[in-house]
């Protein structure tokens, strides 16, 4: 395989990779995107966390330590098919909050501290460096494989130089894709597209290598299993702690590192990608690692002893004469390598201009000419941070010499971010985790990694002196870093993980529970902890006093003019002006951090907007006042509740009163038609009979006739004139009771033979029960007799049945008497029940029998001032009423 | 601040979307459980690799990926529904 034709076939497969991204930038920027916003391109996206480690370092770490290499799968796979847990809930609050970056979740949720946006920066950056070194390392070793095993002896390039080229191939390429613009949302479809590329590419790569081994070089999988069975692959010996704590490893890194954090959330288009990514990502990392125990094996059979297994993949299939393959094969780890490389270049990028150099540039230029375009620094200084991690890649990868095992690189990076994982979880879980909580745990979890792990990687004598190995730091022996506190037992890795995360996790509890929150802190803490409860109530900014002439300044100087421009013209709008100034209202500010906060981060949008607000943000006491707000809000609307029902039941009894009283009226206007007549039917044949007595020669005969009728007449007039004392003189309660023991048979016995007066023509049978109405009552007999006569008139003169009868029912109970007198006829409708006890009131016509319907009225009256009722009782069979009385009536004067 | 007040007991179509949610959360665990479990099987003396290893964590992943692509459409088309939920 000629190395020319290598090199060519490299330079075409990233000219096509250019095409890819530049024609995806061209459909985002026209908004066409399509399917390249489907949840595949998302999950091949993820596949960066399959770097040149994985491609070629997994074989060789098979071929060393056995199926430890599937840990590094195993991790992720339990973190992504528990989605449902953790990575929901991160993808929620990098959306709500426009994330841009670990540094930017971890400094936001702390209260937009940049501190630990810095120091979430710096862990980031120093972990990645070795990493990215790596990937740099394998490019070049790959180009050595195919130019040692080139037999035309061409001059093999030198390694360093093909790492400078690599370095600023990709630095260029990232920096085309990754700063052509500073969008509202970190994103950029270019890259991803290109990388869900890269990433089918290594894939099929491994893949085919894979089905070469197995179906080419063996026969097949019966065969593949019984070389691994008759294998010695060296000592593979389950560690637990080495197996458990890899796991727990690769599971932290898959959330921290900050390349999977930017393709995971913050390039994340719909939620609904991460449903597919959780099982399809697994399933990812499943194919890529099926055929890495069979090169492994067929690798350390075929090849001699001292080949390096980190390099099967290529020289399995060189060795075999297959070029096409190896050239295959070379182009998965190169995509590998270069696409974890320019992801974690933009998401270093953006964390160091975000949070280093842009804090910085405002600083020392404070008033930095309110003209200055600060989006054209932001990309400037995005550019910088590319070429200065690519930078620092390349020196790493010169001091280190390109000499150390490519796997144990990769545990210690995983490592150093796995240090954020601690404060992150507490972010969004706890909303009792704090600043300075998160601060502490950060930099001891980067103390203790830097001395157990990082620092001892470069070799004893490197960085920390030999003796420091032997002797421990200060010759404290319990501060050796291989074995704190004498801890001797753990493998390296394993004992670094240990002790950084027991110290790192106990620095943050211990931090977080001993100080106490800022507002802003509070306000956010409660944001991302809460995301899937709807928005937070309270406003980030209390009572703005910004100048919005000013603010419009700023926000061109970040979103550029006519964005700002549009947005300051749509929130006038909303607020009802027809300028482009609208009021710095508290949720204008909100909306406006967030929005700048998508191109600078929020810790520096909320620092900018600070500085035109004047007052830094929220206090403690806004926050209580909000909270208390609310607590009334929902007292006051309890209270109005409570009132509501209060008003609709006056309502209701009002309407009856009201209706009452309509009816009454229309009764009075009745009864005084009828008064009128009562009085006038009398008078007139009282006056017409006088006129003809006075007119004399009237037989004496006809006298006696006309002066009964005279007589009767005027009897009638003074009983109707008596009735209406009565019932004046009862209403007044002026009434003098005679109060004396009396027998309510006695009574009851009178009332029927008085009553039998009225209709004596109708055949009434009346039914008793005697024995219960020996009862004797202290009332007045004689008043108590009027109403029972009454009732009992009233019975014989309205009871229509043909055959009629009443019946006399006498309870007593708890020193009250009823008496019930039930007819048999067809009772008194429902609508006027509630008449019959008014004055004047009758109901039919039909049968008027004298009276001028003041009985019932009356009878009301007297149960009143013998302490007892009458009432109609509905629902029996006839008219029904029930008198009430006391058994003994207790008179005020007794 | 106060939570609203959540019905305490759900209809059947609720009922299963929580349970599923629930399955969810717990697959992860079942997961760690089968990937630890060959930790109590290896005896000290035992040093290399096995095909039945390899065959057994394959199947264990393979189980795993199945069970997670089951449970996916459902929690997808139940989100939204009653999120305050946890």
């Amino acid at each position: 395989m000629p190395f020319n034709l290598l090199v060519l076939a490299c330079f075409l497969y990233v000219a096509f990779l250019f095409t890819v991204a530049f024609v995806v930038e061209g459909r985002a920027a026209k908004g066409r995107l399509g399917w390249l916003r489907s949840p595949v391109v998302y999950t091949l996206s993820l596949s960066i966390y399959c770097t040149a480690w994985t491609f070629y370092g997994a074989v060789g770490y098979a071929a060393r330590s056995g199926l430890e290499f599937l840990t590094i799968y195993f991790g992720p796979t339990l973190v992504f098919i528990g989605w449902w847990w953790l990575l929901r809930k991160l993808v929620r609050i990098g959306r709500r909050h426009h994330v841009t970056s670990l540094a930017d979740l971890i400094s936001s949720r702390y209260g937009k501290s940049n501190t630990l946006g810095v120091i979430v920066t710096l862990i980031a950056v120093v972990a990645a460096t070795p990493y990215i070194a790596l990937q740099l390392q394998s490019v070049v070793l790959s180009f050595g494989v195919f130019a040692s095993a080139a037999p035309d002896g061409s001059r093999p390039l030198d390694p360093g130089q093909i790492a400078v080229w690599v370095a600023v191939g990709l630095a260029f390429f990232t920096i085309l894709f990754g700063t052509r613009n500073l969008d509202a949302r970190e994103q950029h479809h270019g890259i991803v597209t290109a990388i869900a590329v890269e990433a089918v590419v290594k894939l099929v790569a491994l893949l085919a290598v894979g089905s070469f081994v197995v179906w080419g070089i063996a026969g097949g999988v019966a065969d593949v299993i019984a070389r691994i069975d008759a294998a010695d692959l060296a000592a593979w010996q389950v560690a637990p702690g080495r197996w458990t704590g890899i796991i727990f490893l690769s599971a932290a890194a898959v959330i921290c590192l900050p390349r999977m954090f930017q393709v995971m959330v913050v390039e994340n288009e719909d939620e609904g990608h991460l449903a597919r990514a959780s099982w399809a990502f697994p399933l990812y990392l499943m194919a890529m690692s099926l055929f890495i125990v069979p090169i492994a094996v067929v690798g350390l059979e075929r090849m001699p002893a001292g080949a390096n297994p980190d390099m099967f993949v290529l020289t399995l299939p060189l060795a075999e004469g297959r070029g096409g393959l190896a050239m295959l094969a070379f182009l998965g780890g190169f995509s590998s390598a270069t696409s974890m490389v320019i992801v974690e270049s933009i998401a270093l990028a953006t964390m160091i201009s975000n949070h280093v150099m842009i804090p910085l540039w405002l600083r020392l230029r404070p008033g930095a000419g309110v003209a200055d375009d600060l989006r054209q620094v932001v990309l400037m200084a995005r550019r910088l941070a590319i070429a200065a991690v690519l930078a620092l890649g390349y020196g790493y990868y010169r001091v280190s010499g390109g000499s150390a095992a490519l796997a144990s690189i990769g545990l210690i990076a995983f490592l150093g971010v796995a240090q954020v994982l601690p404060a992150m979880l507490g972010g969004i879980y706890w909303r009792g985790a704090t600043r300075a909580g998160a601060i502490l745990g950060l930099v001891t979890g980067l103390a203790i990694w830097a001395y157990t792990s990082f620092l001892p990687s470069f070799g004893p004598g490197a960085v920390l002196p030999e003796t420091v190995f032997t002797e421990g730091l200060m010759s404290l022996s319990w501060l050796r870093p291989y074995s704190l506190f004498g801890t001797e037992a753990m493998d390296p890795i394993i004992h670094a993980l240990f002790w950084s995360m027991a110290l790192n996790v106990l620095a943050f509890c211990l931090g977080s529970l001993l100080t106490f929150p800022g507002p802003v802190e509070r306000l956010q803490g409660a944001a991302f902890v809460n995301v899937f409860e709807g928005a937070v109530g309270p406003q980030r900014w209390a009572r703005g006093r910004a100048d919005p002439e000013a603010l419009l300044a700023m926000a061109q100087r970040i979103l550029g003019e006519e964005v700002a421009l549009t947005l300051f013209q749509a929130e006038a709008r909303a607020q009802g002006k027809e300028s482009f100034l609208p009021d710095p209202t508290p949720g204008f500010l909100d909306s406006l951090e967030a929005r700048l906060s998508g191109s600078v981060g929020a810790a520096t949008a909320h620092a900018m907007i600070g500085q035109l607000v004047g007052r830094a943000t929220v206090t403690v006491e806004d926050l209580m006042a909000v909270a208390s707000e609310s607590a009334q809000l929902l007292e006051y609307s309890a209270r109005l509740e409570a009132r509501e029902t209060e008003l609709t039941r006056t309502a209701g009894a009002l309407r009856e009163a009201n209706e009452k009283l309509m009816q009454l009226s229309l009764q009075k206007d009745a009864f005084l038609s009828q008064i009128s007549h009562e009085l006038r039917t009398p008078m007139t044949s009282i006056r017409a009979f006088s006129e003809i007595l006075t007119e004399g020669e009237v037989p004496p005969e006809s006298v006696m006739r006309y002066g009964r009728i005279i007589h009767d007449e005027a009897k009638r007039l003074t009983r109707l004139l008596d009735d209406l004392l009565d019932l004046s003189v009862l209403e007044n309660g002026a009434v003098q009771l005679t109060v004396g023991l009396a027998s309510l048979q006695g009574m009851i016995d009178t009332a029927l033979t008085a009553a039998r007066a009225t209709r004596p023509d109708r055949e009434f049978q009346v039914i008793r029960d005697l024995p219960s109405e020996t009862i004797y009552l202290k009332t007045d007999a004689d008043r108590l007799t009027q109403v029972f006569i009454n009732l009992i008139s009233n019975a014989r003169k309205y009871c229509d049945a043909t055959r009629p009868e009443l019946r006399i029912a006498v309870r007593h109970k708890a020193g009250r008497v009823t008496v019930d007198f039930i007819d048999n006829g067809k009772g008194i409708a429902k609508d006027s029940q509630a008449l019959i006890f008014e004055k004047f009131s009758r109901l039919t016509d039909a049968n008027r029998a004298g009276g001028a319907g003041l009985g019932l009225a009356i009878c009301r009256e007297i149960m009143q001032n013998l302490g007892g009722s009458v009432a109609y009782v509905p629902g029996q069979r006839g008219a029904t009423f029930r008198v009430t009385v006391p058994l003994r009536l207790e008179t005020l004067a007794a | 601040m106060r939570r609203p007040k959540r019905p305490l007991f759900l209809a059947r179509a609720p009922y299963r979307r929580r349970r599923l949610r629930d399955a969810a959360r717990l697959l992860p665990v079942l997961g760690a459980f089968l990937l630890l479990l060959p930790l109590l099987w290896a005896p000290e003396s035992r040093m290399s690799l096995t095909s039945g290893d390899v065959i057994y964590f394959f199947l264990v992943w393979l189980a795993l990926i199945g069970l997670a692509a089951a449970f996916a459409p459902g929690l997808r088309s139940g989100e939204g529904v009653d999120e305050e939920e946890d």
